[in-house]
Protein backbone atom coordinates (compact mmCIF):
# COMPACT_ATOMS: atom_id res chain seq x y z
CA UNK A 1 0.00 0.00 0.00
CA UNK A 2 2.68 2.87 0.61
CA UNK A 3 4.71 3.93 -1.89
CA UNK A 4 3.05 1.93 -4.50
CA UNK A 5 4.02 0.97 -7.85
CA UNK A 6 0.94 1.51 -10.48
CA UNK A 7 0.17 -0.27 -13.68
CA UNK A 8 1.54 1.45 -17.15
CA UNK A 9 -1.22 3.13 -17.39
CA UNK A 10 -3.17 5.19 -14.02
CA UNK A 11 -6.90 5.09 -14.08
CA UNK A 12 -9.12 7.38 -11.97
CA UNK A 13 -9.41 4.33 -9.20
CA UNK A 14 -6.02 4.21 -8.97
CA UNK A 15 -5.58 8.02 -8.76
CA UNK A 16 -7.31 8.67 -5.84
CA UNK A 17 -5.06 6.12 -3.59
CA UNK A 18 -1.85 7.60 -4.51
CA UNK A 19 -2.97 11.47 -3.96
CA UNK A 20 -0.96 11.50 -0.61
CA UNK A 21 1.95 9.85 -1.97
CA UNK A 22 2.15 12.44 -4.86
CA UNK A 23 1.70 15.24 -2.74
CA UNK A 24 4.35 13.69 -0.43
CA UNK A 25 6.77 13.22 -3.24
CA UNK A 26 6.97 9.22 -1.57
CA UNK A 27 5.85 7.64 -5.55
CA UNK A 28 8.17 6.62 -7.51
CA UNK A 29 9.28 8.78 -10.53
CA UNK A 30 7.91 6.44 -13.27
CA UNK A 31 4.47 6.77 -11.06
CA UNK A 32 4.88 10.13 -10.32
CA UNK A 33 5.44 10.82 -14.29
CA UNK A 34 2.32 8.54 -15.24
CA UNK A 35 0.11 9.82 -12.02
CA UNK A 36 0.83 13.50 -13.74
CA UNK A 37 0.00 12.57 -17.03
CA UNK A 38 -3.27 11.51 -16.02
CA UNK A 39 -3.78 14.56 -14.42
CA UNK A 40 -3.14 16.74 -17.08
CA UNK A 41 -5.51 14.19 -19.49
CA UNK A 42 -8.64 13.90 -16.54
CA UNK A 43 -10.62 16.98 -15.70
CA UNK A 44 -12.21 14.75 -13.11
CA UNK A 45 -9.28 13.93 -11.20
CA UNK A 46 -7.79 17.00 -11.28
CA UNK A 47 -11.35 18.54 -9.23
CA UNK A 48 -10.54 15.35 -6.86
CA UNK A 49 -6.60 16.57 -6.00
CA UNK A 50 -7.63 20.49 -6.02
CA UNK A 51 -10.49 19.01 -3.36
CA UNK A 52 -7.78 17.45 -1.50
CA UNK A 53 -5.85 19.97 -1.28
CA UNK A 54 -8.22 22.78 -0.16
CA UNK A 55 -8.61 19.93 2.32
CA UNK A 56 -5.55 19.91 3.54
CA UNK A 57 -5.35 23.90 3.49
CA UNK A 58 -8.41 24.49 5.26
CA UNK A 59 -7.10 21.80 7.98
CA UNK A 60 -4.75 23.63 8.71
CA UNK A 61 -6.28 26.94 9.48
CA UNK A 62 -8.77 24.91 12.66
CA UNK A 63 -7.94 25.96 15.73
CA UNK A 64 -8.63 24.93 19.18
CA UNK A 65 -11.33 26.08 21.46
CA UNK A 66 -11.38 28.12 24.04
CA UNK A 67 -9.67 26.03 27.39
CA UNK A 68 -12.42 25.59 30.14
CA UNK A 69 -11.93 28.06 33.25
CA UNK A 70 -11.47 25.14 35.43
CA UNK A 71 -8.67 23.43 33.61
CA UNK A 72 -6.83 26.86 33.10
CA UNK A 73 -6.98 27.95 36.84
CA UNK A 74 -5.67 24.15 37.82
CA UNK A 75 -2.79 24.90 35.71
CA UNK A 76 -2.04 28.14 37.03
CA UNK A 77 -1.78 27.17 40.47
CA UNK A 78 0.04 24.36 39.07
CA UNK A 79 2.73 26.74 37.67
CA UNK A 80 2.98 28.77 41.02
CA UNK A 81 3.13 25.81 42.61
CA UNK A 82 6.11 24.99 40.81
CA UNK A 83 7.24 28.28 40.66
CA UNK A 84 7.44 28.34 44.57
CA UNK A 85 9.09 24.82 44.47
CA UNK A 86 11.81 26.26 41.76
CA UNK B 1 -2.90 38.19 32.37
CA UNK B 2 -4.26 37.37 28.53
CA UNK B 3 -7.55 36.39 28.17
CA UNK B 4 -8.24 32.79 26.26
CA UNK B 5 -9.54 34.43 23.31
CA UNK B 6 -6.98 36.69 22.29
CA UNK B 7 -4.78 35.79 19.81
CA UNK B 8 -1.38 34.67 20.58
CA UNK B 9 1.88 36.40 19.40
CA UNK B 10 4.75 35.78 21.39
CA UNK B 11 7.49 33.89 19.14
CA UNK B 12 8.70 30.73 20.15
CA UNK B 13 12.23 32.55 21.49
CA UNK B 14 9.93 34.60 23.40
CA UNK B 15 7.75 31.56 24.80
CA UNK B 16 11.20 29.89 25.85
CA UNK B 17 13.20 32.50 27.54
CA UNK B 18 9.26 34.01 29.21
CA UNK B 19 9.19 29.71 30.80
CA UNK B 20 13.15 30.37 32.18
CA UNK B 21 12.02 33.78 33.51
CA UNK B 22 9.58 31.57 35.25
CA UNK B 23 6.49 34.45 33.57
CA UNK B 24 3.12 33.26 34.36
CA UNK B 25 2.00 35.15 31.03
CA UNK B 26 4.79 33.09 28.71
CA UNK B 27 3.49 29.52 30.18
CA UNK B 28 -0.75 30.76 29.81
CA UNK B 29 0.00 31.35 26.65
CA UNK B 30 1.75 28.27 25.48
CA UNK B 31 -1.06 26.22 27.86
CA UNK B 32 -3.90 28.01 25.66
CA UNK B 33 -2.22 27.15 22.42
CA UNK B 34 -1.35 23.59 23.46
CA UNK B 35 -3.39 21.69 25.51
CA UNK B 36 -6.33 20.77 24.07
CA UNK B 37 -4.37 19.69 21.12
CA UNK B 38 -2.23 17.91 23.90
CA UNK B 39 -5.58 16.46 25.48
CA UNK B 40 -6.71 14.88 21.97
CA UNK B 41 -3.21 13.58 21.31
CA UNK B 42 -3.22 11.49 24.96
CA UNK B 43 -6.85 10.22 24.05
CA UNK B 44 -4.73 8.12 21.68
CA UNK B 45 -2.90 6.52 24.42
CA UNK B 46 -4.90 6.29 27.12
CA UNK B 47 -8.54 4.79 27.84
CA UNK B 48 -10.17 7.69 29.13
CA UNK B 49 -10.68 11.70 29.25
CA UNK B 50 -9.66 11.90 32.68
CA UNK B 51 -6.36 10.06 32.25
CA UNK B 52 -5.69 12.54 29.29
CA UNK B 53 -6.23 15.17 31.37
CA UNK B 54 -3.99 14.00 33.71
CA UNK B 55 -1.24 13.16 31.16
CA UNK B 56 -1.46 16.73 29.75
CA UNK B 57 -1.26 17.76 33.30
CA UNK B 58 2.10 16.27 33.82
CA UNK B 59 3.46 17.66 30.82
CA UNK B 60 3.32 20.76 32.32
CA UNK B 61 4.72 20.31 34.59
CA UNK B 62 7.34 18.15 32.67
CA UNK B 63 7.52 21.32 30.43
CA UNK B 64 8.41 23.60 33.37
CA UNK B 65 10.70 21.04 35.19
CA UNK B 66 12.92 20.66 31.72
CA UNK B 67 12.81 23.84 29.93
CA UNK B 68 15.99 24.63 31.84
CA UNK B 69 17.79 21.77 30.01
CA UNK B 70 15.44 22.13 26.63
CA UNK B 71 18.10 22.23 24.31
CA UNK B 72 16.42 23.52 21.11
CA UNK B 73 17.29 20.78 18.57
CA UNK B 74 13.67 20.58 17.82
CA UNK B 75 10.84 23.24 17.88
CA UNK B 76 9.69 24.49 21.19
CA UNK B 77 6.07 22.75 20.78
CA UNK B 78 7.78 19.27 19.22
CA UNK B 79 9.65 19.20 22.49
CA UNK B 80 6.72 19.68 23.94
CA UNK B 81 4.59 17.00 22.30
CA UNK B 82 7.36 14.38 22.69
CA UNK B 83 7.09 15.18 26.39
CA UNK B 84 3.62 14.23 26.38
CA UNK B 85 3.76 10.93 23.87
CA UNK B 86 6.24 9.88 26.13
CA UNK B 87 3.99 9.78 29.10
CA UNK B 88 0.90 8.96 27.15
CA UNK B 89 2.61 5.88 25.93
CA UNK B 90 3.90 4.81 29.61
CA UNK B 91 0.29 5.68 31.03
CA UNK B 92 -1.20 3.31 28.03
CA UNK B 93 0.82 0.82 29.19
CA UNK B 94 0.35 1.00 32.81
CA UNK B 95 -3.25 0.69 32.47
CA UNK B 96 -3.59 -1.79 30.18
CA UNK B 97 -5.29 -0.04 27.58
CA UNK B 98 -7.59 -2.39 25.91
CA UNK B 99 -5.94 -1.26 21.99
CA UNK B 100 -2.75 0.10 21.92
CA UNK B 101 -1.65 2.65 19.26
CA UNK B 102 -0.06 0.27 16.82
CA UNK B 103 -2.64 -1.96 16.98
CA UNK B 104 -5.01 0.81 16.10
CA UNK B 105 -3.16 1.83 13.34
CA UNK B 106 -2.47 -1.97 11.88
CA UNK B 107 -6.20 -2.32 11.83
CA UNK B 108 -6.64 1.13 10.23
CA UNK B 109 -4.30 0.68 7.60
CA UNK B 110 -5.91 -2.64 6.56
CA UNK B 111 -9.06 -1.40 5.24
CA UNK B 112 -10.03 -1.35 2.02
CA UNK B 113 -10.03 0.56 -1.07
CA UNK B 114 -10.06 4.38 0.58
CA UNK B 115 -12.93 5.47 -2.34
CA UNK B 116 -15.79 4.00 -2.61
CA UNK B 117 -15.11 1.22 -5.57
CA UNK B 118 -19.36 2.03 -7.14
CA UNK B 119 -17.81 5.44 -7.94
CA UNK B 120 -15.49 3.98 -10.58
CA UNK B 121 -16.67 2.16 -13.36
CA UNK B 122 -16.57 -2.23 -12.72
CA UNK B 123 -14.76 -4.81 -14.83
CA UNK B 124 -16.14 -5.39 -18.39
CA UNK B 125 -16.93 -1.66 -18.93
CA UNK B 126 -15.33 0.17 -21.52
CA UNK B 127 -13.43 2.94 -19.24
CA UNK B 128 -12.93 0.42 -16.00
CA UNK B 129 -11.32 1.82 -13.69
CA UNK B 130 -12.58 6.02 -15.03
CA UNK B 131 -14.62 7.77 -12.28
CA UNK B 132 -18.54 6.38 -12.97
CA UNK B 133 -19.62 9.45 -9.88
CA UNK B 134 -17.03 11.79 -10.46
CA UNK B 135 -16.42 14.88 -7.85
CA UNK B 136 -18.48 17.82 -8.37
CA UNK B 137 -16.76 21.10 -8.21
CA UNK B 138 -17.45 22.41 -5.33
CA UNK B 139 -17.95 26.34 -6.09
CA UNK B 140 -18.91 28.34 -8.80
CA UNK B 141 -16.23 30.52 -8.25
CA UNK B 142 -13.12 27.16 -8.46
CA UNK B 143 -11.80 25.03 -5.65
CA UNK B 144 -9.52 27.96 -4.68
CA UNK B 145 -12.49 30.12 -3.58
CA UNK B 146 -12.10 30.24 0.23
CA UNK B 147 -14.19 28.43 2.51
CA UNK B 148 -16.66 29.44 4.87
CA UNK B 149 -16.26 28.79 8.22
CA UNK B 150 -19.20 26.73 8.49
CA UNK B 151 -17.40 24.73 6.00
CA UNK B 152 -14.07 25.00 8.26
CA UNK B 153 -16.36 23.29 11.04
CA UNK B 154 -17.24 20.48 8.76
CA UNK B 155 -14.05 19.47 8.37
CA UNK B 156 -13.50 19.71 12.23
CA UNK B 157 -16.46 17.61 12.75
CA UNK B 158 -14.78 14.88 10.19
CA UNK B 159 -12.39 14.66 11.77
CA UNK B 160 -13.59 14.31 14.90
CA UNK B 161 -15.36 11.46 13.47
CA UNK B 162 -12.39 9.35 12.32
CA UNK B 163 -11.12 6.30 13.59
CA UNK B 164 -8.48 7.33 16.27
CA UNK B 165 -5.02 6.47 14.49
CA UNK B 166 -6.16 8.55 11.31
CA UNK B 167 -7.84 11.14 13.64
CA UNK B 168 -4.21 11.66 15.37
CA UNK B 169 -1.95 11.49 12.16
CA UNK B 170 -4.20 13.96 10.39
CA UNK B 171 -4.49 16.01 13.26
CA UNK B 172 -0.65 16.16 13.96
CA UNK B 173 0.01 16.62 10.06
CA UNK B 174 -2.79 18.76 8.52
CA UNK B 175 -3.88 20.92 11.88
CA UNK B 176 -0.68 21.02 13.63
CA UNK B 177 1.86 20.80 10.74
CA UNK B 178 4.10 18.51 12.30
CA UNK B 179 6.12 17.08 9.46
CA UNK B 180 5.75 13.75 8.84
CA UNK B 181 9.24 12.01 10.30
CA UNK B 182 8.12 13.91 13.67
CA UNK B 183 4.60 12.04 12.95
CA UNK B 184 6.45 8.85 12.89
CA UNK B 185 8.43 9.82 15.66
CA UNK B 186 6.17 10.71 18.07
CA UNK B 187 3.61 7.69 17.18
CA UNK B 188 6.31 4.69 16.13
CA UNK B 189 5.15 4.71 12.93
CA UNK B 190 6.58 3.48 9.50
CA UNK B 191 6.68 6.11 6.97
CA UNK B 192 4.36 4.00 4.85
CA UNK B 193 1.57 3.22 7.70
CA UNK B 194 1.83 6.94 8.61
CA UNK B 195 1.30 7.88 5.05
CA UNK B 196 -1.69 5.43 4.59
CA UNK B 197 -3.47 6.78 7.84
CA UNK B 198 -3.12 9.93 6.44
CA UNK B 199 -4.63 9.65 3.00
CA UNK B 200 -7.25 7.93 4.35
CA UNK B 201 -8.68 10.24 6.66
CA UNK B 202 -7.78 13.13 3.96
CA UNK B 203 -9.96 11.03 1.50
CA UNK B 204 -12.98 10.80 4.30
CA UNK B 205 -12.41 14.38 5.20
CA UNK B 206 -12.93 15.05 1.60
CA UNK B 207 -15.51 12.75 1.40
CA UNK B 208 -17.47 14.78 4.06
CA UNK B 209 -16.95 18.07 2.51
CA UNK B 210 -18.58 16.79 -0.56
CA UNK B 211 -21.48 14.97 1.09
CA UNK B 212 -21.89 18.56 3.14
CA UNK B 213 -22.08 20.90 -0.66
CA UNK B 214 -24.09 17.80 -2.13
CA UNK B 215 -26.63 18.57 0.65
CA UNK B 216 -27.29 21.77 -0.71
CA UNK B 217 -25.03 24.70 -0.04
CA UNK B 218 -27.18 26.19 3.08
CA UNK B 219 -27.30 29.60 2.66
CA UNK B 220 -23.79 30.99 2.81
Amino acid sequence: MSAARAPAEIVCRQLVELVTSYLEGALDPDTATRFEEHLAICAKCTVYVEQFRLVIAEAGTITAGALPPATRAGLLEAFHGWKGSA
Amino acid sequence: MSSPSERSTLSEPDLIAGLRRRDEAAFMELVERYHQQLVRLAMSFVSTPAAAEDVVQETWLGVLKGIDRFEERSSLKTWIFRILTNRAKTRGVRDSRVVPFSALAAEETGEGPSVEPERFFGPGHRIEGHWAVPPTPWAAGGEERALSRETREVIGAAIDALPPAQRTVISLRDVEGVDAEEVCRLLDLTEGNQRVLLHRARTKVRRALEDYFASGEEAA
